[in-house]
């Protein structure tokens, strides 16, 4: 039951990344450009699945509280700025897809509101990732880090790096679901962006062997865990190939394997750590009462529908976005 | 603990919640409206019903936005700023909530999308299908939040291990009868809400002489709910005053404005409390009517708020005026809805520029007594979170620090106001463009869109202030 809802968790922030990572980058991408048809044909390759994307954060938020109270209360009250500021990000960029349409005048009020509230809400998640990687100050399970226990050079450099893999995994969506112009300014920012990510992926690895990380230790225990950063190097020399031939379904396939590959390698370090070094995922686990009750309904009928329900959204916007999408 | 953090936290969840609130309450209403419509589109094939539902659902979409976004703070405030309360009650406030999640959120954002930009891509009966099935999301969202609520008015079914809550009994959490008294009293608020809203736009199209054969539609299905809808709701909002009387005994106290036990006990209409004193002033009061709403008795004893310790009685200005207020404002809508469906089904409303003049001025009504009846409802739980088992400021983060409340509550009126602001002027920029569709399509068109223009009014020019962004 427990590893049932941990199985269900990972599915659920990996989802996350990789779908709200894509409507992310692409509000990070929009502050980019200023000319209107291209920042509506941006907004119409999302609008109609944000919403849906952005439901993943609400579903890791929920398991956590009924699967893991003990993480959720920990996680949610230590990280109480960073999860403030995504929050107000997630609203302003949110509110964004209906407002803009609305006025002229003060169109760029929610423009800006779009881009810098995707790019706080992916910096903050940044710097959550990195911050648990870091390892959180806890004494007796109970958080000691104070306000800013969440801030280093470290978490900071996370939150960059996860708004530019954001933005890498933007420009392939808009590769794969645009034509013409908006596809050829995709292409050109694919390169740019792999290279930084791979640049920063650099920084991160030796900061984090300087640092000597205890997340670290457990990769020269277990040499197996090096599948994972291969795979994503396998998926990142296709990406130049498919750039090169441009083959534009090829990009974000390639990048979410990329995104996968780090979700897996992160997974795996911590594991059976929920918060490294000091909850497990047994010790956070609810009662039996909790995780069964979910298990029977949600867990074994609702969860594959939302799989469903999902598949099914994305299968009816499938396919380039036609002239229209995006009026109401 | 922090006092100051404490405080802090409670307004800012008192805030957030409100400003929450005021979205779905009309969002439930709106989409078994749309389907509705949808549906008579369906099966009438009158354009009629097609143009007031791409109306509706323009506004629809405003709303469900705000409430969304407004929506996702609300999970993750309970950990952030009352974070022992979730550790302690996750195991079963936690599945509750994520139930609401995977049930009522994914029906939701999959199918509207579909409503959104899905019409020109799915079948007809699909179309109707998603709408069905957003309605019945925002139903279900509404069901399992009033299970989370009623288990901390009235927690059941668990057993404190381990320093937590453990759920024993499913089925008592989820089908006790408070939580059948509370669901349909906030799912009929939610449709009244949504009546009254339709109605009122009605009425003003008709004061203004717009787009009359909509304004009528509306006006007539409106009112039409509204007047079985509201006595309905009297009803069960007496039987929610049932269980606050019997298991809430210091909170009917509280609303009642009752401070010695009475026997048989008066009915306080109205009164200044004060707490100080422990007494009311201005009391006007008729006697023994307290016993029969209590008791159904002559002469039952009812308790007052003296019988309890200081420290366990909630605030008793608050919860008093709050139900005072939800009252008065469901007794309007009452009155409203019984005389303007009379007369809107003899033909005579349209004639009565008073009624349609009240009606357009009713739109705040239902808004307001949701907001003060669910005032009554947490204020009148204090001082407890989980009441009788854990009080509020045991609840929450103890790390939490005054800077930190101050930040976060400063941050979210500033933004709050500013969606607020943007959002309704917005849905009255589209509630002055009116149902007709696109304005910027040429006459031709238009009317072919709309054949009902020939019987209806010209149409209307063009605005300035509504042709703006997407309707050009």
């Amino acid at each position: 039951m427990i590893l049932f809802w941990t199985g269900v968790l990972a599915i659920s922030i990996l989802l996350y990344v990789l779908l709200d990572g894509f409507d992310l980058g692409i509000g990070i991408l929009f502050g980019l450009t200023n000319d209107e048809s291209r920042r509506h044909t941006m907004l119409s390759a999302v609008s109609p699945v944000w919403d849906g994307n952005e439901t993943w954060l609400v579903v890791i938020g929920v398991v956590l509280w009924g699967a893991f109270p003990g993480v959720y209360a920990t996680l949610m009250s230590a990280f109480y700025l960073p999860l403030l500021c995504m929050l107000l990000g997630l609203i302003l960029r949110g509110v964004a897809f209906e407002f803009r349409y609305k006025t002229r005048a003060m169109r760029f009020v929610w423009d800006v509101g779009f881009s810098a509230g995707s790019f706080v809400a992916a910096f903050m998640q940044g710097i959550t990732v990195g911050a648990l990687v870091q390892g959180m100050k806890l004494t007796e399970g109970a958080y000691t880090g104070g306000e800013f226990g969440w801030l280093s050079p470290f978490s900071v450099l996370c939150g960059i790096g996860l708004c530019l893999g954001d933005a890498l995994l933007g420009a392939s969506w808009i590769v794969k679901k645009c034509e013409g112009k908006m596809q050829d300014i995709a292409w050109r920012q694919i390169p740019c962006l792999a290279t930084c990510v791979l640049i920063f992926l650099a920084i991160v690895f030796t900061y984090a062997l300087n640092a000597d990380f205890r997340v670290m230790g457990r990769w020269t225990a277990r040499p197996y865990m090096f599948v994972f950063p291969a795979a994503g190097a396998i998926a990142l020399v296709a990406l130049a190939f498919a750039v090169t031939r441009r083959l534009d379904q090829w990009p974000f396939n390639l990048v979410a394997l990329i995104f996968m590959s780090a979700f897996g390698t992160l997974a795996i370090s911590f594991w059976p750590y929920m918060i490294p070094f000091t909850i497990t995922v047994h010790d956070a686990a609810a009662p039996h009462s909790s995780l069964a009750f979910m298990f029977w309904g949600e867990g074994i009928f609702i969860f594959p529908l939302m799989l469903v329900y999902t598949a099914i959204s994305y299968s009816v916007f499938r396919g380039k976005i036609m002239p229209t999408d995006g009026d109401l | 603990m922090d006092a100051t953090a404490l405080l802090l936290s409670r307004i800012q969840f008192a805030f957030t919640v409100s400003f929450h609130i005021i979205f779905p309450s009309f969002t439930i209403g709106l989409a078994a409206w749309l389907t509705m419509l949808e549906a008579l589109r369906l099966v009438t094939q009158r354009p009629l019903y097609a143009v007031l539902f791409d109306f509706w659902l323009r506004i629809f979409g405003v709303a469900f936005g705000l409430g969304v976004v407004s929506g996702i703070v609300m999970g993750f405030q309970f950990g952030s700023n009352w974070s022992v309360l979730s550790r302690m009650s996750g195991p079963v406030q936690g599945p509750l909530l994520s139930y609401e999640t995977f049930t009522a959120f994914f029906l939701e954002a999959s199918f509207f999308g579909i409503l959104l930009f899905g019409r020109p891509r799915v079948a007809p009966w699909f179309y109707l299908f998603s709408t069905a099935m957003v309605a019945l999301g925002t139903t279900l969202s509404a069901f399992w939040i009033m299970v989370n609520n009623s288990w901390m008015q009235v927690p059941v079914g668990y057993v404190v291990a381990h320093d937590q809550f453990v759920a024993i009994d499913w089925q008592k959490i989820l089908f006790n009868r408070v939580v059948w008294v509370r669901f349909p009293h906030m799912l009929l608020a939610s449709y009244i809400t949504g009546a009254f809203c339709v109605a009122a736009t009605g009425a003003w199209y008709v004061l203004r002489e717009e787009f009359l054969p909509e304004a009528r539609v509306m006006i007539r299905m409106g009112l039409g709910l509204a007047c079985v809808l509201a006595p309905l709701q009297m009803f069960f909002g007496h039987l929610t005053g049932d269980y606050v009387h019997d298991y809430q005994p210091a909170k009917f106290a509280a609303i009642e404005g009752r401070w010695h036990d009475e026997k048989p006990a008066a009915e306080l209409l109205l009164a200044v409390p004060d707490p100080q004193a422990e007494a009311n002033s201005y009391a006007i009061s008729i006697p023994v009517l307290g016993s029969v709403i209590a008791s159904m008795s002559l002469t039952s004893k009812e308790v007052g708020l003296k019988d309890f310790p200081p420290g366990d009685r909630p605030p008793v200005i608050i919860p008093f005026f709050a139900f005072r207020i939800m009252v008065a404002c469901g007794s309007a809508m009452l009155w409203l809805a019984w005389c303007g469906a009379y007369l809107a089904f003899t033909d005579r409303l349209e004639r009565n520029h008073l009624l349609l003049r009240l009606l357009f001025l009713s739109f705040p009504l239902p808004f307001i007594a949701t907001l003060t009846g669910w005032f009554t409802a947490e204020t009148g739980r204090q001082p407890w979170t989980i009441y009788g088992v854990l009080r509020t400021a045991d609840a929450v983060t103890p790390f939490l620090t005054a800077r930190e409340a101050t930040i976060s509550l400063v941050a979210f009126c500033l933004i709050y106001s500013l969606i607020f602001a943007f959002g309704t002027y917005y849905i009255y920029q589209l509630l002055c463009t009116g149902p007709i569709g696109r304005l910027a399509l040429p006459p031709a068109a238009a009317s072919a869109n709309r054949p009902m223009s020939v019987v209806g009014p010209p149409m209307a020019p063009p605005r300035p202030a509504a042709t703006s962004g997407r309707y050009q």
